[in-house]
Protein backbone atom coordinates (compact mmCIF):
# COMPACT_ATOMS: atom_id res chain seq x y z
CA UNK A 1 0.00 0.00 0.00
CA UNK A 2 1.33 3.42 -0.75
CA UNK A 3 0.81 4.91 2.47
CA UNK A 4 3.05 1.93 4.14
CA UNK A 5 5.66 3.24 1.54
CA UNK A 6 5.89 6.74 2.61
CA UNK A 7 6.28 5.74 6.07
CA UNK A 8 9.62 3.39 5.12
CA UNK A 9 10.85 6.33 3.25
CA UNK A 10 9.97 8.86 5.93
CA UNK A 11 12.27 6.35 8.40
CA UNK A 12 15.05 6.33 5.91
CA UNK A 13 15.32 10.05 5.21
CA UNK A 14 15.73 10.29 9.11
CA UNK A 15 18.69 7.89 9.25
CA UNK A 16 20.39 9.36 6.20
CA UNK A 17 19.98 12.85 8.20
CA UNK A 18 21.39 11.41 11.34
CA UNK A 19 24.68 9.92 9.71
CA UNK A 20 24.88 13.53 7.61
CA UNK A 21 24.96 15.36 11.62
CA UNK A 22 28.15 12.92 12.76
CA UNK A 23 29.95 13.27 9.22
CA UNK A 24 29.42 17.03 9.19
CA UNK A 25 30.51 17.09 13.02
CA UNK A 26 33.82 14.68 11.93
CA UNK A 27 34.26 16.93 9.27
CA UNK A 28 34.52 19.90 11.31
CA UNK A 29 36.77 18.46 14.20
CA UNK A 30 38.70 17.12 11.55
CA UNK A 31 39.64 21.04 9.48
CA UNK A 32 40.13 22.34 13.07
CA UNK A 33 42.83 19.28 13.97
CA UNK A 34 44.63 20.18 10.56
CA UNK A 35 45.76 23.62 11.83
CA UNK A 36 46.60 22.17 14.92
CA UNK A 37 48.93 19.36 13.37
CA UNK A 38 49.95 22.08 10.77
CA UNK A 39 51.60 24.36 13.50
CA UNK A 40 53.25 21.10 15.39
CA UNK A 41 54.74 20.38 11.95
CA UNK A 42 56.42 23.29 11.29
CA UNK A 43 56.94 24.08 15.54
CA UNK A 44 59.48 20.86 14.62
CA UNK A 45 61.14 22.28 11.96
CA UNK A 46 63.93 24.98 13.69
CA UNK A 47 65.01 21.73 15.77
CA UNK A 48 65.08 18.68 12.55
CA UNK A 49 66.97 21.83 10.68
CA UNK A 50 69.57 22.48 13.27
CA UNK A 51 70.19 18.89 13.73
CA UNK A 52 70.79 18.29 10.40
CA UNK A 53 73.76 20.83 9.90
CA UNK A 54 75.10 19.62 13.39
CA UNK A 55 75.31 16.00 11.81
CA UNK A 56 76.41 17.47 8.58
CA UNK A 57 79.34 19.71 9.87
CA UNK A 58 80.15 16.57 12.26
CA UNK A 59 80.15 13.92 9.57
CA UNK A 60 82.20 16.38 7.79
CA UNK A 61 84.45 17.47 11.13
CA UNK A 62 85.16 13.99 12.03
CA UNK A 63 88.02 11.99 9.97
CA UNK A 64 86.48 8.68 8.54
CA UNK A 65 83.80 7.76 10.66
CA UNK A 66 82.84 4.02 11.40
CA UNK A 67 79.62 4.73 12.94
CA UNK A 68 77.31 2.08 11.89
CA UNK A 69 74.67 4.34 11.39
CA UNK A 70 76.42 5.74 8.54
CA UNK A 71 77.91 2.86 6.58
CA UNK A 72 75.62 0.97 4.15
CA UNK A 73 76.05 -2.64 4.62
CA UNK A 74 77.44 -4.64 1.56
CA UNK A 75 74.75 -6.76 0.93
CA UNK A 76 71.01 -5.85 1.91
CA UNK A 77 69.36 -9.08 2.84
CA UNK A 78 66.67 -8.00 5.20
CA UNK A 79 64.71 -4.46 5.20
CA UNK A 80 62.92 -3.22 7.74
CA UNK A 81 59.62 -1.18 6.77
CA UNK A 82 57.92 1.20 9.36
CA UNK A 83 55.11 1.66 8.09
CA UNK A 84 52.68 4.86 9.59
CA UNK A 85 48.71 4.84 9.77
CA UNK A 86 45.72 5.88 11.47
CA UNK A 87 44.63 4.41 14.50
CA UNK A 88 41.26 4.59 12.77
CA UNK A 89 39.35 4.31 9.69
CA UNK A 90 36.89 6.63 8.05
CA UNK A 91 39.74 8.65 6.24
CA UNK A 92 39.41 7.85 2.57
CA UNK A 93 42.16 6.09 1.00
CA UNK A 94 44.74 7.30 3.93
CA UNK A 95 45.10 3.88 5.48
CA UNK A 96 44.87 2.01 2.37
CA UNK A 97 47.57 4.18 0.61
CA UNK A 98 50.58 3.51 3.16
CA UNK A 99 49.57 -0.26 3.41
CA UNK A 100 49.70 -0.83 -0.47
CA UNK A 101 52.83 0.91 -0.74
CA UNK A 102 54.48 -1.07 1.95
CA UNK A 103 52.77 -4.14 0.75
CA UNK A 104 54.16 -3.88 -2.68
CA UNK A 105 57.73 -3.43 -1.30
CA UNK A 106 57.43 -6.80 0.48
CA UNK A 107 56.13 -8.34 -2.30
CA UNK A 108 59.17 -7.22 -4.28
CA UNK A 109 61.26 -7.90 -1.40
CA UNK A 110 59.90 -11.74 -1.42
CA UNK A 111 60.26 -11.81 -5.38
CA UNK A 112 64.24 -11.19 -5.16
CA UNK A 113 64.01 -13.79 -2.51
CA UNK A 114 64.96 -11.22 0.48
CA UNK A 115 63.61 -10.84 3.93
CA UNK A 116 61.46 -8.16 5.49
CA UNK A 117 60.28 -7.06 8.82
CA UNK A 118 57.19 -4.95 9.09
CA UNK A 119 57.04 -1.96 11.83
CA UNK A 120 53.23 -1.16 12.27
CA UNK A 121 52.40 2.18 13.74
CA UNK A 122 48.88 2.61 14.04
CA UNK A 123 46.15 0.25 14.60
CA UNK A 124 45.07 -0.21 11.13
CA UNK A 125 48.65 -0.95 9.90
CA UNK A 126 48.56 -3.28 12.72
CA UNK A 127 45.69 -5.55 12.04
CA UNK A 128 46.16 -5.39 8.09
CA UNK A 129 49.38 -6.92 8.38
CA UNK A 130 48.68 -9.25 11.02
CA UNK A 131 45.68 -10.65 9.37
CA UNK A 132 47.09 -11.54 5.97
CA UNK A 133 50.48 -12.88 8.17
CA UNK A 134 53.07 -10.69 7.46
CA UNK A 135 56.44 -11.27 9.90
CA UNK A 136 55.87 -8.61 12.52
CA UNK A 137 57.86 -6.71 14.96
CA UNK A 138 56.73 -4.62 17.51
CA UNK A 139 53.78 -2.42 17.03
CA UNK A 140 52.71 1.03 18.00
CA UNK A 141 49.46 2.45 18.18
CA UNK A 142 47.68 4.58 20.10
CA UNK A 143 48.45 8.03 19.00
CA UNK A 144 48.29 8.71 15.61
CA UNK A 145 46.20 11.84 15.74
CA UNK A 146 48.73 13.53 18.14
CA UNK A 147 52.20 11.88 18.42
CA UNK A 148 54.44 13.25 21.25
CA UNK A 149 58.54 12.99 20.52
CA UNK A 150 58.33 9.65 23.29
CA UNK A 151 56.49 8.00 21.07
CA UNK A 152 58.76 8.86 17.86
CA UNK A 153 61.94 8.03 20.76
CA UNK A 154 60.18 4.38 20.91
CA UNK A 155 59.40 3.30 17.81
CA UNK A 156 63.55 5.27 17.06
CA UNK A 157 65.24 3.12 20.30
CA UNK A 158 63.29 -0.10 18.35
CA UNK A 159 64.24 0.44 14.80
CA UNK A 160 68.04 1.37 16.13
CA UNK A 161 68.19 -1.88 17.87
CA UNK A 162 66.95 -3.75 14.98
CA UNK A 163 68.94 -2.17 12.75
CA UNK A 164 72.51 -2.31 15.13
CA UNK A 165 71.61 -5.90 15.69
CA UNK A 166 71.76 -6.98 12.44
CA UNK A 167 68.32 -8.75 12.64
CA UNK A 168 67.71 -5.95 9.34
CA UNK A 169 70.34 -4.15 6.97
CA UNK A 170 68.19 -1.19 6.54
CA UNK A 171 65.19 0.77 7.80
CA UNK A 172 62.80 2.55 5.77
CA UNK A 173 59.87 4.92 6.73
CA UNK A 174 56.44 4.79 4.99
CA UNK A 175 54.35 7.23 5.49
CA UNK A 176 52.01 9.98 3.95
CA UNK A 177 53.77 13.63 3.87
CA UNK A 178 51.91 16.24 4.58
CA UNK A 179 52.54 19.17 1.77
CA UNK A 180 49.40 20.92 2.12
CA UNK A 181 45.56 21.13 3.06
CA UNK A 182 44.95 20.16 -0.91
CA UNK A 183 47.85 17.61 -1.24
CA UNK A 184 49.50 15.14 0.66
CA UNK A 185 51.77 11.77 -0.79
CA UNK A 186 52.73 8.55 0.35
CA UNK A 187 56.43 8.28 0.49
CA UNK A 188 59.16 5.48 1.22
CA UNK A 189 62.50 7.31 2.81
CA UNK A 190 65.11 5.50 4.29
CA UNK A 191 65.72 6.09 7.81
CA UNK A 192 69.11 3.85 8.38
CA UNK A 193 71.80 3.40 7.38
CA UNK A 194 71.81 7.88 6.55
CA UNK A 195 72.31 8.38 2.96
CA UNK A 196 75.23 9.72 1.47
CA UNK A 197 73.15 12.97 0.85
CA UNK A 198 72.42 13.33 4.53
CA UNK A 199 75.52 13.70 5.68
CA UNK A 200 77.68 15.46 3.20
CA UNK A 201 77.29 19.14 1.84
CA UNK A 202 78.83 19.68 5.32
CA UNK A 203 82.03 21.75 5.95
CA UNK A 204 83.09 21.45 9.33
CA UNK A 205 83.03 24.94 10.13
CA UNK A 206 80.41 26.63 11.59
CA UNK A 207 78.19 29.53 9.44
CA UNK A 208 81.08 32.07 10.33
CA UNK A 209 83.75 29.89 8.51
CA UNK A 210 85.95 29.04 11.68
CA UNK A 211 86.03 25.92 12.01
CA UNK A 212 84.45 23.79 15.29
CA UNK A 213 85.77 22.84 18.34
CA UNK A 214 84.44 19.27 19.99
CA UNK A 215 83.49 18.36 22.88
CA UNK A 216 84.11 15.07 23.54
CA UNK A 217 85.80 14.24 20.33
CA UNK A 218 83.48 14.62 17.10
CA UNK A 219 83.40 10.47 16.92
CA UNK A 220 81.69 10.82 20.55
CA UNK A 221 79.13 13.47 19.90
CA UNK A 222 78.19 11.72 16.54
CA UNK A 223 77.43 8.35 18.32
CA UNK A 224 74.73 10.58 20.98
CA UNK A 225 73.80 12.63 18.35
CA UNK A 226 72.90 9.41 15.11
CA UNK A 227 70.20 8.42 17.34
CA UNK A 228 68.40 11.68 18.37
CA UNK A 229 68.81 12.36 14.25
CA UNK A 230 66.71 9.36 13.89
CA UNK A 231 64.07 10.14 16.16
CA UNK A 232 63.49 13.55 15.13
CA UNK A 233 63.18 11.99 11.44
CA UNK A 234 60.76 9.59 12.48
CA UNK A 235 59.14 12.45 14.49
CA UNK A 236 58.93 14.49 11.65
CA UNK A 237 57.04 11.47 9.65
CA UNK A 238 54.50 11.05 12.21
CA UNK A 239 53.77 14.63 12.36
CA UNK A 240 53.51 14.35 8.93
CA UNK A 241 51.12 11.88 8.83
CA UNK A 242 49.11 13.00 11.85
CA UNK A 243 48.26 16.32 9.68
CA UNK A 244 47.48 14.17 6.28
CA UNK A 245 44.96 12.22 8.41
CA UNK A 246 42.84 14.85 9.66
CA UNK A 247 43.49 16.27 5.82
CA UNK A 248 42.05 12.98 4.12
CA UNK A 249 39.41 12.10 7.35
CA UNK A 250 37.92 15.95 6.67
CA UNK A 251 37.88 15.30 2.61
CA UNK A 252 36.18 11.99 3.20
CA UNK A 253 33.52 13.09 6.01
CA UNK A 254 33.05 16.45 3.38
CA UNK A 255 32.32 13.43 0.70
CA UNK A 256 30.18 11.98 3.05
CA UNK A 257 27.99 14.68 4.17
CA UNK A 258 27.49 16.13 0.43
CA UNK A 259 26.31 12.45 -0.36
CA UNK A 260 23.58 12.48 2.52
CA UNK A 261 22.44 15.59 1.15
CA UNK A 262 21.91 14.29 -1.79
CA UNK A 263 20.30 11.08 -0.93
CA UNK A 264 17.60 13.02 1.20
CA UNK A 265 16.69 14.90 -1.67
CA UNK A 266 16.26 12.00 -3.90
CA UNK A 267 14.92 10.00 -1.14
CA UNK A 268 12.26 13.68 -0.08
CA UNK A 269 11.16 13.68 -3.74
CA UNK A 270 10.03 10.40 -3.87
CA UNK A 271 8.80 10.75 -0.99
CA UNK A 272 6.55 13.45 -2.04
CA UNK A 273 5.46 11.11 -4.92
CA UNK A 274 4.37 8.38 -3.06
CA UNK A 275 2.24 10.84 -0.90
CA UNK A 276 0.93 12.91 -3.91
CA UNK A 277 0.25 9.30 -5.58
CA UNK A 278 -1.64 7.91 -2.21
CA UNK A 279 -3.92 11.03 -2.32
CA UNK A 280 -4.77 10.83 -5.63
CA UNK A 281 -5.91 7.07 -5.33
CA UNK A 282 -8.16 7.90 -2.09
CA UNK A 283 -9.63 10.60 -4.06
CA UNK A 284 -10.11 8.51 -6.67
CA UNK A 285 -11.79 5.76 -4.70
CA UNK A 286 -13.82 8.48 -2.47
CA UNK A 287 -15.27 9.89 -5.96
CA UNK A 288 -15.61 6.10 -7.19
CA UNK A 289 -17.44 5.23 -4.01
CA UNK A 290 -19.39 8.70 -4.19
CA UNK A 291 -20.64 8.09 -7.60
CA UNK A 292 -21.54 4.50 -7.43
CA UNK A 293 -24.08 5.40 -4.17
CA UNK A 294 -25.53 8.28 -6.31
CA UNK A 295 -26.34 5.64 -9.04
CA UNK A 296 -28.28 3.68 -6.84
CA UNK B 1 76.78 40.17 15.90
CA UNK B 2 79.78 39.30 18.24
CA UNK B 3 80.44 43.24 17.81
CA UNK B 4 78.13 44.10 20.24
CA UNK B 5 78.41 41.92 23.56
CA UNK B 6 75.10 40.05 22.73
CA UNK B 7 74.45 36.05 22.20
CA UNK B 8 71.97 35.31 20.23
CA UNK B 9 70.27 32.06 22.42
CA UNK B 10 67.62 29.54 21.45
CA UNK B 11 66.73 26.27 23.18
CA UNK B 12 65.33 23.83 20.85
CA UNK B 13 63.69 20.90 21.80
CA UNK B 14 61.83 18.47 18.87
CA UNK B 15 58.45 19.60 19.82
CA UNK B 16 58.72 23.61 19.36
CA UNK B 17 61.35 26.29 20.65
CA UNK B 18 61.32 26.50 24.04
CA UNK B 19 63.16 29.86 24.63
CA UNK B 20 64.85 32.31 22.48
CA UNK B 21 66.04 36.03 23.44
CA UNK B 22 69.59 37.86 23.55
CA UNK B 23 71.69 36.84 26.60
CA UNK B 24 75.53 37.98 27.57
CA UNK B 25 76.33 34.27 29.11
CA UNK B 26 75.37 31.17 28.86
CA UNK B 27 76.96 28.57 31.65
CA UNK B 28 76.30 24.62 30.66
CA UNK B 29 77.51 21.14 31.30
CA UNK B 30 79.05 18.96 28.49
CA UNK B 31 79.93 15.10 28.38
CA UNK B 32 83.11 14.92 29.08
CA UNK B 33 84.31 18.19 30.20
CA UNK B 34 82.48 19.88 32.80
CA UNK B 35 80.77 23.30 33.11
CA UNK B 36 81.52 25.57 30.18
CA UNK B 37 80.94 29.37 30.06
CA UNK B 38 80.23 30.87 26.72
CA UNK B 39 80.66 34.54 26.08
CA UNK B 40 79.86 36.44 23.37
CA UNK B 41 83.09 36.12 20.66
CA UNK B 42 83.24 32.16 21.86
CA UNK B 43 85.11 30.38 19.22
CA UNK B 44 83.01 27.90 16.65
CA UNK B 45 81.94 24.58 19.22
CA UNK B 46 79.34 21.89 19.53
CA UNK B 47 79.37 19.76 22.04
CA UNK B 48 77.31 16.63 23.77
CA UNK B 49 75.35 17.72 27.34
CA UNK B 50 74.59 15.57 30.09
CA UNK B 51 71.51 16.77 32.42
CA UNK B 52 72.58 19.57 33.91
CA UNK B 53 71.21 23.10 34.97
CA UNK B 54 71.73 25.56 32.20
CA UNK B 55 71.84 29.20 33.26
CA UNK B 56 70.94 31.62 30.79
CA UNK B 57 72.24 35.49 31.87
CA UNK B 58 70.30 37.24 29.65
CA UNK B 59 70.83 40.60 28.18
CA UNK B 60 68.40 43.02 30.74
CA UNK B 61 70.26 40.96 33.73
CA UNK B 62 68.20 38.49 34.61
CA UNK B 63 68.69 34.74 34.56
CA UNK B 64 66.71 32.16 32.26
CA UNK B 65 67.33 29.10 34.65
CA UNK B 66 66.62 25.56 32.23
CA UNK B 67 66.89 22.38 33.04
CA UNK B 68 68.48 20.59 30.03
CA UNK B 69 68.27 16.46 29.86
CA UNK B 70 71.21 15.66 27.68
CA UNK B 71 71.31 17.22 24.29
CA UNK B 72 73.72 19.20 22.07
CA UNK B 73 75.26 22.89 22.08
CA UNK B 74 76.28 24.24 18.86
CA UNK B 75 78.04 27.69 19.55
CA UNK B 76 79.08 30.39 16.79
CA UNK B 77 80.44 34.10 17.99
CA UNK B 78 77.20 35.34 17.98
CA UNK B 79 74.83 32.96 18.87
CA UNK B 80 74.44 29.71 21.07
CA UNK B 81 72.08 26.99 20.13
CA UNK B 82 70.89 24.20 22.49
CA UNK B 83 69.35 21.62 21.17
CA UNK B 84 67.98 18.66 23.61
CA UNK B 85 64.98 16.49 23.21
CA UNK B 86 63.88 17.08 26.91
CA UNK B 87 64.67 20.48 28.85
CA UNK B 88 62.71 22.32 30.98
CA UNK B 89 62.51 25.85 31.92
CA UNK B 90 62.58 26.59 35.23
CA UNK B 91 58.98 28.34 35.17
CA UNK B 92 57.35 25.15 34.21
CA UNK B 93 58.80 22.63 36.59
CA UNK B 94 56.81 21.23 39.30
CA UNK B 95 58.98 21.29 42.18
CA UNK B 96 57.18 18.76 44.22
CA UNK B 97 56.85 16.22 41.50
CA UNK B 98 60.64 16.73 40.61
CA UNK B 99 61.69 15.93 44.43
CA UNK B 100 59.29 13.05 44.76
CA UNK B 101 60.95 11.91 41.74
CA UNK B 102 64.43 12.12 43.42
CA UNK B 103 62.94 10.70 47.16
CA UNK B 104 62.00 7.73 44.56
CA UNK B 105 65.35 7.37 42.64
CA UNK B 106 67.57 7.39 45.82
CA UNK B 107 65.17 4.98 47.17
CA UNK B 108 65.27 2.88 44.05
CA UNK B 109 69.37 3.13 43.80
CA UNK B 110 69.63 1.91 47.69
CA UNK B 111 68.46 -0.99 46.23
CA UNK B 112 70.33 -1.23 43.35
CA UNK B 113 72.43 0.23 40.60
CA UNK B 114 70.11 0.48 37.20
CA UNK B 115 71.09 3.22 34.45
CA UNK B 116 67.53 4.51 34.60
CA UNK B 117 66.98 5.28 37.83
CA UNK B 118 70.59 6.78 37.88
CA UNK B 119 69.35 8.95 35.35
CA UNK B 120 66.13 9.91 36.83
CA UNK B 121 67.88 10.52 39.60
CA UNK B 122 70.18 13.29 37.52
CA UNK B 123 67.24 14.45 35.56
CA UNK B 124 65.52 15.24 39.24
CA UNK B 125 68.47 16.95 40.04
CA UNK B 126 69.04 19.01 37.18
CA UNK B 127 65.19 20.15 37.56
CA UNK B 128 65.67 21.30 41.40
CA UNK B 129 69.12 23.09 40.80
CA UNK B 130 67.14 24.78 37.49
CA UNK B 131 64.69 26.47 40.50
CA UNK B 132 66.72 26.72 43.08
CA UNK B 133 65.20 24.02 45.51
CA UNK B 134 68.01 21.83 45.50
CA UNK B 135 69.80 21.67 48.76
CA UNK B 136 73.75 22.33 48.48
CA UNK B 137 74.56 19.62 51.10
CA UNK B 138 72.73 16.87 49.27
CA UNK B 139 74.33 17.91 45.46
Amino acid sequence: MAGGQERILRGRIRSVQATKKITRAMELIAASRIVKAQQRVSAAVPYSERITEVVKDLAAGSSGTDSPFLAPRPEIKTTCYVAITADRGLCGGYNAGVLRATEGEIKADVLRSRGYLVIPVGRKAEGYFRFRGYTLGRSFSGFSDAPSYADAKSIGEYAASLYLSGEVDRVELVYTRFISAGSQEVVRRPLVPLGEEVVSGGDGRSASGASYEFEPGPEKILETLLPRYVEARIYAALLNAAASEHAFRQRAMKSATDNAEELIKNLSRVMNRARQDSITTEIMEIVGGAEALSAN
Amino acid sequence: MAGDGRLRVEVVSPERTLFSGDATQVVTRTMDGGEIAFLPGHIAFLGALVENHTRIHLADGTVQDVAVHGGFVEVAPDHVTVLSDAAELAQQIDVERARRARERAEQALRAGHDAETESALRRAHARLAAVGGLDPAQH
